[in-house]
């Protein structure tokens, strides 16, 4: 494994500005050695790509509360495959209720990590499948 | 003091030390037990006053429950204004006597229904409102000058107030007797919840409009709910949300005041919406010290003498960083209990967070067992039947103090760094309170913090789903919505709208006050969109300041 930092990008997208859970996991990611981009709230998808492909992330972190988790993480996905950036792994987290689960993980969706996830399940997970790619 | 007396305080001294160490999230450290020596220089008249009275921490009415009880208002609104009307009827035929208005994001930030970038969201939160028609069948057949009504509101706030304004006027109440209030505090929207739209010195401005409009022409109106609620649930302690809240306050306080108003004269329409979680005697204590700093404030650095001004209103009941995800009907009992310490702590209006709200909006059983709460603690368990029962409690009082210590040292500290505007602004609250929230959330992973059920005697294996009666995300809702309002743009003198959203836009270049021109352009049937767009074209939009 290089020494290279894995480079995150959190995201708040869409009008919901609950941004709590979206700055304590980027602070619980740097302590964990990654490199974080937050850029604030009301993201485009088409914001989040452009950021996601200009600084060369390796993950895309999406933080959603407002229950619109469905037709953004379509939105994303469908993006990411048009600009052939299907390598940067997604991930999501918030209020995600279970019921969406399997329909976001057939999306693409690697990984879902709903309210009161514990910080090293989510950075286990990161540090596994970055370094598997 | 004998010997022996000597040394038997000696020995409890260390038995005292013995046992577990308590520091609330204040950093108020807590005792084993409390006397009258905690108490030596405890003044009845100048620490508490009579119910009523300087310096109002007892409560700010004399017989406080027993002749008024707290107002029962839970938060309610989604999908269209129908939908919503609905709802009220329900709450109001269950006995809730006022109305908490829940507005969709996308109406929250000044989007119509039909922009692309309301996809998604029309009527999820709340209920989307495009025009004044919205307003009108939200509120039909409601007693509007019976039941006092709240906007939930901020960045499009002046817009939403000059809506309910324009239907109490048609329904014929004067404009001089219209009731109810917003929550119009945009401060707080950047530092926590995020509805912000335009940069801080025009919106600062449309705060002050809207104040200044309401005490001269709407005096019954309460334009602004300074919320430190939201500020805590972003991550400050007890201290700092009353503080940071009472620094926006004054920021708000000295904007109208150089309008050439004096603070008597619009101060007593200002209220206040705090958090309840965490430990119950913490935040009594917050409470109480809160009312007697409010009422000091306002007499001795703004020189106010009409009580009112110096009487500090508040809702408060919801605390919905305290609740949890997992077993989530433990969120009734907790409910349960922030209702008691909202109602030990003198409250106006009480509202809570309903035990299904980590999941949805708030079901109809559960908005009703929230209501019934709320009913219970007057009718049932005698809360209502003495004024401050917790008056003259050793720690109660004790806990008051410290309190009032810390909240004016935290407001010291940030006046000396520039006060509340310039550190919003700069993002550096922002920064402070959501380090503060990865702390907690770190004690939370630790179990340094208990949550029963979450990090302490947790259910092994997968946890059970709530089976919720989910508010599920209608498309055919938003079709209906979208319709309506191209019905409402084809049905309007579009000349009327554009000549008013022209005088709006002049208006905005200028200096008068926004809230006449606002009303006009409502009254044409504009949109929230279109009035906020023009006012975008002159104000711009806020960068926030990101600071991780």
């Amino acid at each position: 494994m290089s020494d290279k930092k894995i480079r995150v990008l959190i995201a708040k997208p869409g009008l919901d500005g609950h941004d709590v859970g979206a700055k304590v996991v980027a602070h619980a990611l740097r302590d964990a050695g990654m490199e974080v981009i937050y850029t604030g709230l009301h993201q485009t998808v088409e914001q989040i790509l452009n950021t996601a492909i200009q600084e060369d992330v390796d993950v895309i972190g999406l933080s959603i509360l407002s229950g619109t988790h469905m037709p953004i993480a379509e939105k994303l996905m469908a993006g990411l495959q048009r600009e052939k950036a299907q390598d940067i792994l997604v991930i999501i987290g918030g209020n995600i209720p279970k019921k969406d689960h399997e329909r976001l993980k057939a999306m693409g969706i690697a990984g879902i990590f709903p309210t009161s996830t514990r910080f090293e399940a989510m950075t286990g997970f990161i540090k596994d499948r970055v370094k598997v790619q | 003091m004998s010997e022996a007396a000597k040394e038997a305080l000696g020995e409890k001294k260390k038995e005292e030390k013995k046992v577990r160490p308590v520091i609330l999230e204040s950093g108020i450290e807590v005792k084993p037990v409390y006397g009258p020596e905690d108490l030596k220089d405890f003044d009845y008249g100048r620490d508490l006053g009579t119910p009523g009275e300087f310096p109002f921490t007892r409560g700010i009415h004399p017989l406080m429950y027993r002749s008024r009880p707290y107002t029962m208002r839970q938060y309610a609104g989604f999908g269209t204004p129908n939908e919503t009307n609905e709802r009220f009827k329900y709450l109001i035929s269950q006995g809730q006597n006022a109305l908490n208005v829940a507005f969709s994001l996308h109406s929250q930030m000044g989007i119509d229904s039909d922009d692309p970038l309301a996809e998604g969201e029309i009527g999820r939160v709340g209920m989307a409102v495009d025009t004044l028609k919205d307003f009108e069948e939200a509120f039909e057949g409601i007693p509007i000058d019976k039941i006092s009504t709240s906007l939930t509101i901020n960045g499009s706030a002046a817009i939403m107030i000059a809506m309910y304004i324009a239907i109490a006027e048609k329904r014929g109440v004067k404009l001089e007797d219209v009731r109810g209030n917003a929550q119009n505090d945009i401060l707080k929207e950047y530092i926590g919840r995020g509805t912000w739209i335009f940069p801080m010195e025009p919106s600062m401005r449309l705060i002050a409009d809207t104040i200044e409009f309401c005490t001269r022409k709407a005096p019954k109106y309460y334009p602004v709910s300074v919320c430190g609620y939201h500020i805590r649930e972003s991550g400050a302690n007890p201290v700092q949300e009353i503080a940071y809240a009472y620094c926006i306050a004054r920021a708000y306080i000295r904007s109208v005041m150089e309008r050439g108003l004096h603070p008597d004269e619009f101060v007593g329409r200002f209220s206040f919406n705090f958090d309840i979680h965490g430990n119950l005697f913490e935040q009594v204590g917050k409470f109480r010290a809160a009312r007697r700093l409010w009422a000091r404030l306002m007499k001795e650095e703004f020189g106010c003498q009409n009580p009112d001004s110096m009487q500090m209103k508040m809702i408060a009941g919801g605390g919905g960083g305290g609740l949890t995800i997992e077993e989530p009907e433990n969120n009734i009992v907790r409910g349960a209990y922030y209702g008691l310490i909202s109602a030990l702590s003198g409250t106006q209006t009480m509202a809570l967070c309903s035990y299904d709200e980590a999941y949805t909006i708030p079901s109809k059983k559960a908005a009703r067992i929230s209501l019934r709460t709320m009913q219970m603690l007057v009718e049932e368990m005698g809360l209502a039947d003495t004024v401050d029962p917790l008056a003259g409690s050793y720690y109660i009082e004790w806990l008051g103090n410290e309190f009032e210590k810390r909240i004016k040292e935290e407001m010291k500290k940030v006046d000396l760094q520039g006060g509340m505007v310039k550190l919003v602004a700069d993002g550096t609250i922002q920064r402070e309170v959501s380090l503060q929230a990865y702390n907690i959330e770190k004690k939370l992973q630790s179990g340094e913090i208990v949550k029963v059920g979450m990090n302490k005697y947790r259910q092994e294996g997968p946890q059970e789903e709530l089976a919720v009666e989910f508010h599920e995300y209608d498309p055919a809702v938003a079709r209906e919505k979208i319709e309506g309002l191209r019905k409402v743009k084809a049905s309007r003198d579009n000349d009327a709208v554009k000549a008013a959203l022209d005088r709006l836009r002049i208006a905005a270049t200028g200096k008068e006050n926004l809230m006449p021109f606002i009303m006009e352009a409502v009254k044409t049937y504009a949109t929230v969109g279109e009035m906020t767009n023009v006012m975008k074209e002159v104000f711009g939009t806020f960068k926030e300041p990101v600071k991780l």
